[in-house]
Parts: structure tokens; sequence; C-alpha cells
């Protein structure tokens, strides 16, 4: 017997969320269908979600299995980690050294990259961004934070 | 006469200095990003959502919504010159038009396309300002049970038009819809699935999760394959096309742009669809079906026409009832709603400068679009030259830093990776992102109506079968979901989306 794995991953990640969403009903008024309360909506829409994951999953079994290409995994981390370190420098190392990260780190993700292009992106796209955003656009973001100014 | 009027007052309202020049950014910019393959105009418009914030309404939408149209003219100049279509719309058209360009006409081929899309632009302009003071009246008319009814069928023929599985799509409408609902409830205030995060009181931001699953997933889906972008170009001579070829393309301009204008105002139609339509179309009817694929005009305008039409018709919908019918028109609400401004039929009455402004703005962008492409050529196909390598940080870059703008939190931009994440991986399940987006921003309306025609009708569900209108919707909803599981609609539907 074969199964789909991309139908059967996508109906267990929709019976995963439809769990979370029902679980966090508990803590909520459910009440009636005269008087909704908080947690009836969401209720009835996790039902719902769960049901069609369920139907999902059911139809993946028998289905032949499409090919899949592969996940840029350096990439992934790398571009995901991105925003994630430009939300917790940007306030102390202020708008010109986050966005410097942000652009080495991604220029990085790509597998082809090599150091003198990092390099002149960072620079170049710094600067395009701290003249557009800070002065240009006048976001109210220290340029040089705290943590640089001694 | 009042459309003339109201055309006035738009006009003028589009003719301001600042309203002009950030038009022609938006179709610059609407222009490029449809040159470049890999970033398309529902990815940009997220990225410059938080920018448009400091903005006046009318100045952010006419900016955004000349890069959704000007994205279209872009798309087929890659199509033509290098049979590369820079957005998914012209895909059809790279299948004639490349080959034209290959006999040594691509100039006939661009300018067709170019004012074949003008021609379009300037009767769906008219078509806009026609249809939307008339719906505009209807929806006013529209209790809670109609809405409710409205935006069902709304959701549902979303998915009957997108493609992949259709099961998939309502599943993606209904994660949406949850993760629209997490925030304070209305009603009561109570917190739901906030997770003790004081930043998700009032909801997950919608910039963060467009940034995420469009943007974000996007640039990881090009990093799989970072294989060179072939650019060979030959040098366009004799732009205009002959007496000949006038001839062979005004009729299939005219049906593409009636074919488009329907199909954009259908929920889940626009650009795509119509283009895709439009040259089924003229290859059924033609006597000579056999040039098509190798170098036919008809090819080229017919769906040029039609992926412009579409484009502006979508905002039909949007505009007069405050229902996006495409991922982008649900960009467009979240503008509004970001300025303030709650998306539906009120939007025409209570801000008309606004409303027939962006109307007036689609004219306007469309003439600079024709005197900006035409000329321009060989300018944008260099475009192509610069490497993804270099694109994808500034990318990045600009999504973090606007993401961070709009509320000068950095808990948006850790959702943006975690919805970028989601994103990524749901398209890897061929989970389509775009019913995600529609069911995040319609999920809080669908609830506020269907409780509140709960509340009215005393509990008693029958309500949105009892009244005719709200009755109406919701067999047309019923009856779109038949069809589309009806086994001959079913594959029809697969061949026309195949070769996408």
């Amino acid at each position: 017997m074969q199964i789909n794995t991309r139908d059967a991953a996508a109906g267990v990640i929709f019976i995963v969320i439809a769990g979370l969403f029902a679980l966090g009903t508990q803590e909520l008024t459910i009440g009636t269908a005269l008087r909704m309360g908080p947690g009836y909506f969401p209720l009835v829409l996790a039902g719902v979600l769960g049901f069609i994951g369920f139907l999902t999953l059911f139809k993946a079994v028998g289905k032949a299995q499409s090919p899949m290409t592969g996940v840029p995994w350096r990439g992934l981390i790398l571009i995901l980690g991105a925003p994630v370190v430009f939300g917790l420098t940007l306030r102390g190392l202020g708008l010109a050294a986050a966005t410097a990260l942000v652009i080495a780190i991604s220029a990085y993700a790509s597998r082809r990259a090599t150091f003198v292009m990092a390099a002149s992106l960072t620079v170049g796209l710094t600067i395009f961004c701290v003249v557009v955003f800070s002065y240009g656009l006048g976001l109210p973001v220290q340029r040089i934070g705290p943590w640089l100014t001694f | 006469m009042e459309i003339l009027q109201n055309l006035g007052l738009g006009l003028a309202t589009a003719a301001e200095p600042v309203n002009l020049l950030f038009c022609f950014i938006g179709v610059l910019l609407g222009t490029l990003i449809g040159v470049l393959p890999g970033i398309g105009p529902t990815a940009t418009i997220a990225m410059l959502l938080p920018i448009t914030f400091g903005f006046e309404p009318a100045t952010s939408l006419i900016m955004l919504s000349g890069i959704y149209y000007g994205a279209q003219y872009g798309g087929s100049t890659t199509a033509i010159l290098i049979n590369l279509p820079g957005e998914s719309s012209s895909a059809v058209t790279a299948i004639d038009g490349y080959q034209m360009a290959k006999q040594g006409r691509a100039g006939p081929a661009l300018a067709t396309a170019a004012l074949g899309s003008f021609f379009a632009g300037t009767v769906a302009t008219v078509l806009i300002a026609l249809f939307a003071p008339p719906l505009t009246e209807v929806a006013l008319k529209f209790g809670p049970a109609e809405y409710f009814s409205l935006l069902m069928l709304g959701l549902v023929a979303s998915v009957a038009l997108a493609h992949g599985s259709v099961i998939k799509a309502l599943g993606m409408i209904v994660i949406g819809l949850l993760l629209g609902l997490i925030g304070s409830d209305v009603n009561t205030g109570a917190q739901r699935f906030t997770m003790g995060f004081l930043e998700l009181a009032d909801g997950v931001n919608f910039v963060a999760v467009a940034v995420g699953v469009f943007g974000i997933a996007e640039i990881l889906r090009n990093l799989e394959d970072e294989s060179d972008r072939e650019v060979m170009v030959k040098k366009v001579t004799g732009l205009f096309p002959s007496k000949e070829d006038f001839k062979a393309a005004w009729a299939p301009v005219v049906r593409g742009t009636a074919l488009g204008s329907i199909l954009g105002i259908l929920p889940g139609g626009g650009a795509v669809l119509s283009s895709f339509a439009a040259y089924t179309v003229e290859k059924r009817i033609s006597k000579t079906p056999e040039r098509f694929g190798k170098g036919a005009i008809e090819g080229v305008a017919a769906p040029e026409a039609a992926n412009n039409a579409g484009a502006q018709t979508s905002f039909i919908p949007m505009l007069t009832l405050g229902i996006p019918a495409n991922p982008v028109m649900a960009l467009m609400i979240g503008a509004m709603i970001i300025q303030g401004i709650q998306p539906g039929p009120n939007v025409a009455i209570e801000k008309p400068e606004l409303f027939w402004g962006v109307i007036a703005s689609m004219w306007i962008g469309n003439l600079m679009l024709v005197l900006l492409n035409l000329p321009l050529i060989g300018l944008w196909v260099r475009l192509l030259t610069v490497p993804y390598t270099v694109l994808f940080p500034a990318i990045l870059a600009f999504c973090c830093i606007g993401v961070y703008s709009v509320n000068s939190n950095a808990f948006d931009l850790y959702a943006v990776a975690a919805f970028g994440l989601l994103g990524y991986v749901l398209v890897k399940l061929e989970c389509e992102p775009a019913p995600l987006l529609l069911g995040f921003v319609l999920g809080p309306m669908l609830e506020e109506n269907l409780r509140r025609a709960m509340t009215i009708s005393r509990g008693d569900p029958t309500v949105f079968f009892t009244r005719p209108l709200s009755a109406g919707l919701l067999i047309v909803a019923v009856l779109v979901l038949v069809v589309v599981f009806l086994p001959s609609v079913r594959k029809k539907r697969d061949e026309v989306f195949q070769e996408e």
C-alpha cells in the first residue's frame, strides 16, 4: 500500500492545528448559538479543520508519491534567523548595525556566496537602507544604538 | 451626469502632485518586479505595506495598486523577449510572444501587448466607474446574514478558481480564519489563543503574516534552485505593428478585455485566470488554430488585454463590498485597515475622494506604463542580469525594517520568522498560501456577522436561508462547491492550470 507523504503530512498538520485551537478554546466561554461566547466560532472552525485534515489524510492513502524538491537547509536556517536577529539587536545596536547583520546573514544563505560579495552587499545595502528609512522616511529608531556608544 | 462628476473628483485627486508621484513610483516598481522573476506583486505589496503607513490613505492605495497592474506590463516584456514570464499571468503570452520575437517581430509583439493592455485598462476603469456605485447601493442594504453568506461565497469561490487540491485549499482557508481570530474578542474582551503574549492582544500583525507567508517563503522556494538565468536578448527593432497586425489584433484585444473584465470580478479570479481563458478562447475560435504557438499575434493581444482588465476589475468587489477577490486585494484591505478605514460599501460614501481617486489613478497609471515601457525596454531587459544572490538580501532587509516600523515591536519580527516557516512547509506540501491570507483577513468579519445575525434572529440558524438574498448567495456557494468536485470539471480545471 502506498501513501502520498505530502498529502498525508498536510492532513496531519491540519489535524494538529485544529487540535491546538480546540485546546485553546478550553479556557473560553463557548456559549449557545443565540449568545455565542468567544469560544463558539473557533471551536466550530477547529472541528471543520479537523474534518478536512482527516479527509486529506484519508485521500492520501493509495495515492502515488509526488516528487519532492530538496530543502535548502542552510538557506532555511539563515533566512529564518535573520529577522529574529534583527528583532533581538535593533534596540541595542541601532538601525545601521542591525541592518548590516541581516544582510550579512542572508547573503550567506545562498550556496554561491563569497566573502567579497557578501561584504560589498552588506556595506552598500546598509548605507542605502539607513539613508532611505532613517533619513528619508524618518523611522524612529536610533541609527547607532546604546550597545555601540561608550 | 453623476459618473462624470465622480470621475472628475477622482481625476482631481489622482492628479495631485503627491499622488501622481506615488502612482509613478508604483507603476515603476510594478514594472521592475514584473520583469524580475522570483518576486511578484503579492510579496512586494506585502513588503511595502508598512512604508505606506505614513501616507495619506489615497496615496497609499494609489501606489499599491500601481504595483499590481504595473507588474502585468513588466511580466509580458520578459515573456516575449526571453520566454521567461516574470509573472504567472504572462505565462501564456510567452507561447506566441517568444515565437514572434524569434522571427524578428519582438517590437510589434511588445507594442501589441502594451497597447492592448492600455485599451483594456481604459475600458476596465470605465467599467469600475459604472458598476461600483450600484453595487455599493446593493451592499448598503445588506444585513449581517447577507454579509455572512457573501463572505462564505467569496471564500468558497476563491478555492474553486485557485489551482491545486480543493480540499487542501479549504483547509488553508480555515487555518487563515482561525489565525485571524487570535487576539481580544471584540464582544467580550476575552483573550483568545494569545498564550499570554501581550503583543497578541490586538491580533497577529497582518503585515507579519503576509511578509512571512509570501515574502520569506518565496525566498526559500527560490533558494532551492539557484541555476543561472541565461539572458540573451536581440536588439529590438521596428517597434510599431503593421496595418495587418492591427487588423489581426483588435478583435482579440476587445474579446480579451471583455473576458478579463468578467473573470476579474469573480472571487479567486484576477489576472492569471483571465489570461489563460483568453488564450484558450482565441485558439478555439480562430480559423487557423495551427498558427497558435508559432507566433500568432492574437495569442499575445488577447491574454495581455485580459490580464490587465482582470487585474483592474478585481478591485470592484474590494472597493464596494470590502471583499478581496485575490491575495493582492486582501493586502489592499489590509492597507485600508492600517489607515483606519473600515473596508466596505461605506468607503465610497464617506471617502469619495479616496474611492474615485484610486479608480482614476488606474487610468493615469496605465498611460504612464505605456510611455514607460515602450521606449525603455532595453533598460528593463538589462535588469534581468541582476543575480538573485544580490536581490534577496535586499528584499529581506526591507521586510525586516518594514515590519518593525508598523508597530515598533520586535515581536512582529519573530512572527515573520514563524510564519515564514509555516508558509514554506505548507508550500512544500502543495498547499497554496493565498487562501490562508484571504481567510486571515475575512475571519473576524465572518465571525462578527455570524454572531450579529444569530443575535438578531434569536438563535435561529434558518435566518440564512429564509432571507432571499442570503439564501441565493449560499445556494450559489454550494453550487460552486458541487461543480468543483464534479470529475469532468475537475479534469478541465487541471488542464487550464497545468501550463503554469
